[in-house]
């Protein structure tokens, strides 16, 4: 079993700060917290390191040579941290990871969850949370262990919630000796008791809120909508539901989106109402009124439809990469979207 | 970085789940931005409001996943 550990300038003992630039490097056996490792039963046989400051300003760099070190090593497990609360360098171990990972290679990890490190690893880290400073040590060093010795060995490492490791956004299908009716039935008695429990956890996919807007006055808006709002005869056939399409329809110096002219073919909702105005969906006559009073600078010249029933995260997510392509080139400054 | 959004829907729990930033919650399911009850004048100025408050919510600095009130 071979293991390589990555350590930043500090935890390999070359300097603080004022060693933030220092070049990658290579040791024989343990350095800083590789020989608590190493006690915990996790022999260190190579070390590598690179300072902070060197990884986040020569990232490319700096993995071409940490990856060739470790491919040298032969390692059967890498070990990232841990890195606690450390920004720079969580945010290295979760690139060396991601980049381990793509090549077949285990890595365990330990930062806090909040750690930039985490979002970076992409999932190909066994993450170990810890606390912000180095007195977590004790309590990461012999989990850490455990488990990279583990995927040392090929051994089978059990879910996060038996490890203690944090969720990798990875489902895995299990044999259960309860039914599934069964199963709902204790998490929703223990949702009435206060405890919030799930076997498919939710997508993490997060995406931080872009900047607001500096001048609403000057700003092109652009209405977006899942509601399945189209022309009428829907002439382009957007699905009622599972659509994995969306469409753009230009409203020119329409006023309103007018029951004669539109519809919705949203299988998702009673559109009942919706269809005797579809300004209720698409609120067109409400933008202009904003446009007018100098609230906004323009509606963007045409909408974007689709519909949002049965539909799968990862093609939503397609969809509005898309349509946010198509708006960014458009020049639109803003959206208003509207759901269902 | 992104194209600042605003996410008007009477169901912002979800939207929350699946990461939108900017929400703003709708009047209903099946008719976000009106209210057949009101009178047509009524349902505008409602609707003005709504997309009033939206294009705030746009020029705000807001935290991850926050929800706003058509009223203040």
């Amino acid at each position: 079993m071979t293991v390589v550990h990555y350590l930043n300038q500090f935890f390999a003992g070359l300097g603080g700060e004022e060693a933030a630039d220092h070049e990658t490097v290579r040791f024989d056996g343990p350095h800083g917290p590789g020989k608590a490792l190493t006690a915990a039963g996790l022999p260190i046989d190579v070390t590598v390191a690179c300072g902070d400051d060197r990884f986040a300003l020569h990232e490319a760099d700096c993995l071409v040579t940490l990856l060739a070190w470790i491919e040298e090593a032969g390692a059967d497990v890498v070990v990232c941290g841990p890195s606690f609360g450390s920004g720079r360098y969580g945010y290295a171990c979760g690139v060396l990871a991601r980049e381990l990972g793509r090549r077949g290679t285990p890595v365990v990890a330990a930062m806090t969850p909040d750690s930039p490190g985490v979002l970076a690893s992409e999932g190909a880290a066994y993450i170990v949370p810890t606390t912000g400073n180095v007195a977590g040590m004790r309590d990461a060093v012999p989990v850490v262990a455990s488990l990279a010795s583990r995927l040392a060995s090929g051994a089978v490492v059990g879910s996060p919630d038996e490890e203690g490791y944090l969720p990798r956004g990875l489902r895995a299908n299990v044999r259960s000796e309860q039914l599934g009716a069964e199963r709902a039935l204790d998490l929703l008695l223990a949702k009435l008791n206060g405890e919030l429990r799930t076997e498919i956890a939710p997508p993490t996919d997060r995406v931080a809120p872009p900047d607001p807007l500096g001048d609403p006055a000057a700003a092109r808006v652009a209405l977006v909508t899942e509601a399945g709002c189209v022309p009428q005869g829907n002439p382009d056939r957007l699905p009622t539901r599972h659509t994995n399409i969306w469409l753009r329809y230009p409203i020119g110096d329409r006023a309103e989106l007018g029951p004669e002219d539109y519809l919705s073919v949203h299988a998702g909702f009673d559109t009942t109402e919706a269809n005797r105005d579809p300004d209720r969906l698409v609120p067109l006559d409400a933008a202009r009124a904003l446009a007018e009073a100098g609230r906004i600078g323009r509606v963007h010249d045409e909408f974007f439809t689709t519909t949002g029933v049965d539909t799968p995260v990862a093609v939503s997510t397609r969809m509005g990469q898309e349509i946010g392509a198509e708006l960014r080139n458009a020049g639109v400054d803003a959206v208003i979207l509207t759901g269902t | 970085m992104g194209i600042p959004t605003v996410f008007i829907t009477a169901l912002p729990t979800i939207a929350q789940m699946v990461g939108a930033n900017r929400i703003v919650r709708g009047v209903a399911i099946t008719h976000p931005t009106g209210d057949p009850s009101l009178a047509a004048g009524d349902e505008l100025a409602l609707r003005v409001r709504i997309l009033d408050r939206a294009v705030e919510m746009l020029a705000a600095d807001v935290a991850p996943r926050t929800v706003w009130e058509i009223d203040a």
